[in-house]
């Protein structure tokens, strides 16, 4: 083998004019970006107080940014798909061979899960979680900063498979046979393996961290069945985490082996059983879309009892039916492949199942209901968002419903009634619930407001964009369209394919509007500010923080007696109250170990993919090293001094007492 | 937010105590947690088998190359390894650095006895041509006692630097709280073997 | 029945609202294909029974609600109602057993594997879907095609489906229900077109470059007569569906034109799914009877397996049985020895390499 494996100048797709310049808008857009930072001399800020920070709020704001960052990737990407089937229509070819869009549509579909979707909620779980529940870390802080490092290195390889070798073209599933060597000798599907394992190792951890801290840190007080709506949903996103990344990870392990090293788990040859790939496959990945959902649940919840003032319906409703939902999204995995071949009987169980699911989504969609139901509803962004979701995640309830039926989707499986269905749930209730936590805890995360106006502008192209995109999808399924095909030769799907890529049209542009809300946003801070660390009137802990929160959160732990902890402080009035003393609170230091550890993970990862065995040792003893190091370093955590406590929540306090 | 304010100094001083006390008992709680992802890989490796180990592809199946004596040896001395790494435990606690050193060493050459014979099992295998390419039923069995394997070598690695740790830095809170996951570890392992003997050589002898 | 009327009705509606709809799912020439549409019709009423509301309500409840309406009345602490939490509870209940019982009914009536009640007599195809293209063996007729399927209307057809490579789907939308393709094994599914007609057929599951054009014309004739006059336009064709014809088809290729084989060496179809079990004709002979013979247990455990993934995905015991007559007689197809025919050298070679 040579000394860089496989890898080779030929690996660099010079022939793919897209590509090239995608590659040559993202250097000048790096070049640019680190121009910035050197003019304005940032890169020991970025470094000591961004990169090694185990604050889980600047992990937090990290995750975000890396998820709006993997969003415009993905998205691209969308915009190909239909562009592609648009312009690919009576025998057409479109501008996309086959392998450049057969990878389109994986990297999508991966992007759009793995680094846009669970990123962003991870950040947002990140940034409120620890401040719902009154405390001043997670459990963990320096595991968190290298479970979003290693998150991180996923969405690096993934972003290299573009312009060194090729990404996967098998779909985002890669179901085997197809993602065997025999049919996909290339590098794509090994990208998607490293890709994949890496940050999803970084989430099995993330997950343990938050199960950790939800159970051992809550504020003093606080009973299990008083934590905040948005962490029990977490929490119960976080136990699946747990109980079903693993099997991820066992079942990339094994496609591993059959690829690199001629084991038949999966393979045709052998005795292998790919069916057994599709089920432990769906056992994690059914999970995972709840594991994406249940924390947007969350963030509706907060946000609807927020904005009208009132107590959230329901609370123990909600939060069982959450649990019902975890544990059931367990025993629900075949109905993505009722056409493989399974009993009447195995089948119908699994579509029960699936069906009893709406019952505890039907009770949380009437408890938000019954929460604006007598209150005083601002409608703010985050409550568009909100309200949004209500209408449109409800229509993808019912066709998930329908697609639950064995008998319907005997006709309706892989069609592009399935898509419709999915996004219709993930875009309509995952991504929506991102952006209204996004709105949401914006205030508090950075100290100023977000353009309400732009907000809203985003929101309603974001909408109507939706339905234009999607309920096309809806009907090109009925008419017998699969999905993943590169063109299009029935006349009769021409003008909802067109309908479609202007839907995308429309949600790119609410797309733009976000971003610049998001520059006006900043441009404009100073006369946004949030001053008093509750902008919106808030119900728990994390506005009784300063908006961005004291990098410690509480200078004395809170004493909590109820749901709405801060709501219930204001009204006894003991909120925002100066003690006489303070303590001295133990921190833990921020650190680079978790950075350069995932290094070497990441070149562990990138050398697998091109075989270069070198590169694999020195990242695996690099990467084990610097754990060593980490792990008999004494000087990690320091004390912040009473006096330096005092001078900080004084200057908070009178901002407050003048606001 | 009502808000305690502590009377003087002391509380502070209590208070920081017991907030390291808290740090151990997150940090074995946590790697309760990371158990049970772990005891989740094992378990879908384990179905994985399940389904595969009758796929011998007109090769061997595991009545033709287990051999129970061989596999009862190695058995014992990852059992009696959890005994001698609980002792280790208990002197620690004691604070006895001999005795922990020592018991961590014989924990530790126990544990080489189970890899060294489970690394003469595969190469013998693979030497007659039974690896893991010969068929499902293989790869599966290579799998999953080769990921258990995997395991133990870490935790004979972590031993490594756990004895090293305790040698020059004696027996403080920290040597005590890792010396207490690694034991969690080990007897995890244990119990994962123990689950392995039965379905994988047991069953598959019979 | 009102449900069936109202049903009519929606269907009706939504024929209009998906004028565009013709050659879909939601416009069946099949008695599947119709109990199908039926059935999404029903659910999808039941469903509107609360979707509706909901909608309606979020809607009405944000307006009637929202901020400055002093007028209404505002309960901040209000949280619990033990009466609508019941309701809430009850109601999605109710119809998701309503909806439970239709499913377990349902898929038992539509289950693909269940051979079709009706007074013709079944014809048989095999299916074998390859890169990327399909390919139709009519065992009765002893002939083959590509990429164009012909049956009768009017009379069952029952499918035994397997596949060459990848996994793909086969789906011909209009006739109802699809199934899954797989290697090494078989699938089944029942079909009947109540009227004449060229449907189309496709893959439903990707599997790689040329999966755009896995598709096929499923011609269902006027009379059985017709259907005679196509198995003889294809018997005119002098090609021979041999082990050597099967291994040059097999060569990945791109929107195949359609292909007909005038003769199938017997035994095709079986020796396709058996092409990658490791057969030995001489050691499966000797230990047939034994419980643990390797290649029983094969089956046996791909028996295991399909308990959990799906009950009958294959048929193998029968396929055992098949293979031991074809094995001698045609030349194997095996895989990972492509040129060389599975036989006793073979596995020999094997062993001394082994040793």
């Amino acid at each position: 083998m040579s000394f860089l494996g496989k890898l080779s100048l030929d690996a660099i797709p010079y022939h793919e004019p897209i590509i090239m310049v995608t590659l040559a808008v993202v250097a000048i857009a790096g070049l640019f970006i680190a121009a910035l930072i050197t003019k304005y001399k940032k890169w020991s800020v970025l470094w000591n107080d961004w990169l090694t920070s185990v604050d889980h709020k600047r992990l937090g704001i990290m995750y975000i940014i890396l998820a709006m960052v993997m969003l415009i990737r993905g998205f691209s990407d969308a915009i190909m798909m239909r562009t592609q089937q648009a312009l690919a229509t009576n025998g057409a070819a479109g501008y996309l061979p086959p392998e450049h869009y057969d990878q389109i549509f994986t990297a999508h579909g991966v992007i759009m899960i793995i680094f846009m979707a669970m990123p962003f909620m991870i950040g947002l779980m990140n940034l409120v979680v620890p401040l719902q529940i009154g405390a001043r870390d997670v459990a963990f802080p320096f595991l968190n900063n290298l479970s979003f490092w290693l998150t991180a290195s996923g969405a690096v390889l993934i972003n290299i498979s573009l312009g060194l070798g090729e990404f996967a073209k098998t779909g985002w599933v890669a179901y085997p046979p197809l993602s065997e060597l025999a049919y996909s000798p290339g590098v794509g599907v090994d990208y998607y393996i490293w890709a994949l394992q890496i940050s999803g190792i970084g989430t099995t951890l993330t997950g343990v961290n938050f199960i950790a801290t939800v159970l051992k840190m809550r504020a003093p007080g606080m009973k299990l069945m008083q934590m905040p709506i948005f962490t029990w949903t977490c929490t119960w996103a976080n136990i699946l985490i747990v109980a079903s990344f693993p099997i991820l990870t066992a079942v990339l392990g094994l496609l591993t082996l059959d690829r690199y090293m001629d084991f038949h788990f999966f393979t045709n040859e052998g005795g292998g059983n790919a069916m057994m790939y599709i089920n432990l496959f769906w056992a994690w990945g059914h999970p995972e879309v709840y594991i994406l959902v249940l924390p947007a649940f969350g963030i509706f919840s907060e946000v609807i009892s927020t904005f009208t003032s009132k107590r959230l319906f329901g609370y123990t409703s909600m939060v069982w039916a959450s649990g019902v939902i975890s544990v059931l999204g367990f025993i629900v995995w075949l109905h993505h492949f009722f056409t493989m071949g399974s009993s009447a009987n195995v089948n119908a169980f699994f579509g029960v199942m699936t069906m009893v699911i709406a019952v505890p989504t039907g009770v949380k969609l009437f408890n938000w209901l019954f929460t604006i139901y007598r209150g005083r509803l601002r409608i703010t962004v985050p409550v568009l968002w909100t309200l949004g979701f209500m209408v449109t995640f409800t229509i993808g309830g019912m066709t998930g419903v329908l697609l639950a039926l064995p008998g319907a989707d005997y006709v309706l499986h892989n069609s592009l009634f399935l898509i419709a269905h999915f996004h219709n749930t993930i875009i309509g209730g995952a991504v929506f619930g991102y952006l209204a936590g996004f709105a949401f805890w914006f205030p508090k995360a950075t100290g100023f407001h977000l353009n309400e106006r732009l907000g809203k502008a985003s929101f309603w192209c974001w909408q109507i964009g939706f339905y234009v995109a999607f309920m096309p999808l809806y009907v090109l399924g009925f008419m017998g369209m699969t999905r993943r095909i590169n063109h299009i030769d029935n006349p009769a799907w021409n003008i909802w394919i067109y309908l479609a890529a202007v839907g995308a049209a429309i949600i790119l542009v609410g797309i733009i509007l976000q971003f610049v809300q998001l520059y006006v946003s900043i441009r404009d801070r100073d006369q946004n500010r949030d001053t008093t660390g509750d902008p919106w009137n808030g119900h728990t802990l994390e506005w009784s923080t300063a908006s961005p929160p004291q990098f410690y959160n509480f200078a004395t732990l809170p004493q909590v007696a109820d749901i709405d902890a801060f709501t219930d402080a204001k009204e006894k009035g003991t909120a925002y109250q100066r003690p006489k003393h303070y303590q001295a609170i133990h921190m833990p230091k921020n650190t680079p170990s978790g950075i350069l550890m995932a290094l070497g993970i990441t070149a562990v990862g990138f050398a697998a993919i091109w075989h270069i065995l070198w590169l694999a040792i020195v990242g695996l003893v690099g990467a084990f090293i610097v754990f060593l190091f980490r792990a008999y370093n004494n000087d990690v955590d320091y004390y912040v001094q009473p006096d330096e406590v005092a001078r900080i929540e004084d200057a908070h306090l009178n901002h407050v007492v003048r606001g | 937010m009502s808000i305690t304010i502590p009377a003087d100094l002391n509380v502070a001083h209590s208070d920081e105590h017991h907030e390291h006390h808290d740090t151990s008992g997150n940090t074995l709680f946590g790697f309760w947690l990371y158990l049970m992802t772990d005891c989740i890989l094992f378990a879908s490796v384990f179905a994985t088998y399940a389904v595969l180990y009758m796929n011998t592809d007109g090769g061997v199946s595991g009545k033709d190359i287990f051999e129970l004596d061989f596999v009862l040896i190695e058995t014992a001395a990852l059992l009696v390894s959890s005994i001698t790494y609980g002792l280790a435990l208990i002197f620690a606690k004691r604070h006895n650095k001999a005795a922990t050193l020592a018991w961590l060493l014989v924990t530790f050459a126990l544990g080489c006895v189970f890899i060294g014979m489970e690394v003469y099992e595969f190469h013998h295998l693979i030497e007659h041509g039974n690896g893991p390419q010969r068929s499902a039923f293989l790869s599966s069995f290579f799998a999953l006692v080769g990921m258990h394997g995997l395991h133990v070598t870490a935790g004979l690695i972590w031993m490594v630097i756990m004895m090293v740790e305790v040698a020059k830095t004696g027996l403080g809170p920290r040597s005590i709280t890792r010396l207490s996951c690694l034991s969690l570890f080990w007897h995890f392992l244990d119990i994962v073997w123990i689950c392995v003997f039965t379905v994988v050589y047991l069953l598959g002898a019979l | 029945m009102l449900i069936r009327k109202l049903s009519k009705a929606a269907s009706a509606a939504f024929v209009l609202m998906l004028a565009g709809c013709d050659g879909g799912v939601l416009d069946p020439k099949g008695q599947i294909g119709i109990d199908e549409k039926h059935l999404i019709v029903v659910a999808t009423l039941l469903m509107l029974i609360v979707v509706i509301p909901v909608i309606f309500m979020t809607l009405y409840f944000a307006w009637k609600y929202r901020d400055g309406r002093d007028q209404e009345i505002y309960a901040p602490k209000w949280a619990h109602s033990t009466a609508i939490e019941t309701v809430v509870w009850i109601v999605p209940i109710v119809i998701v057993i309503i909806l439970g019982v239709i499913t377990w009914r349902s898929t038992h009536d539509l289950d693909p594997y269940k051979p079709l009640v009706h007074e013709a007599k079944p014809i048989t195809v095999e299916v074998v879907s390859m890169d990327w293209k399909w390919l139709f063996i009519y065992p009765e007729q002893g002939v083959a095609s590509v990429n164009e399927l012909a049956f009768p209307a009017n009379v069952p057809v029952n499918f035994k489906i397997t596949s060459d490579t990848a996994m793909n789907s086969f789906f011909i939308p209009q006739l109802g229900s699809q199934i899954y393709s797989m290697a090494g094994m078989t699938t089944k599914l029942h079909l009947i077109a109540n009227e004449p007609g060229i449907f189309d057929g496709i893959s439903a599951n990707y599997s790689g470059a040329g999966f755009a054009g896995m598709k096929f014309k499923a011609i269902a004739t006027q009379t059985p007569a017709d259907f005679d006059a196509w198995i003889a336009k294809v018997k005119q064709q002098k090609h021979t569906l041999d082990s050597a014809a099967y291994a040059a088809l097999a060569k990945p290729s791109e929107y195949n034109p359609v292909e007909y084989f005038g003769a199938v060496s017997k035994g095709m179809f079986n020796q396709i799914v058996m092409q990658y079990m490791h057969m030995d004709s001489h050691e499966n002979m000797e230990h047939m009877d034994t419980e643990h013979a390797p290649d029983m247990a094969d089956m046996k455990g791909m028996h295991d397996m399909a308990h959990m993934a799906g009950e009958h995905a294959m048929e193998n015991t029968q396929n055992m049985a098949d293979m031991d007559s074809s094995t001698h007689s045609a030349p194997s197809l095996t895989k990972d020895s492509s040129t060389e025919p599975l036989s006793l050298e073979h596995s020999s070679t094997q062993k001394v390499e082994a040793e």
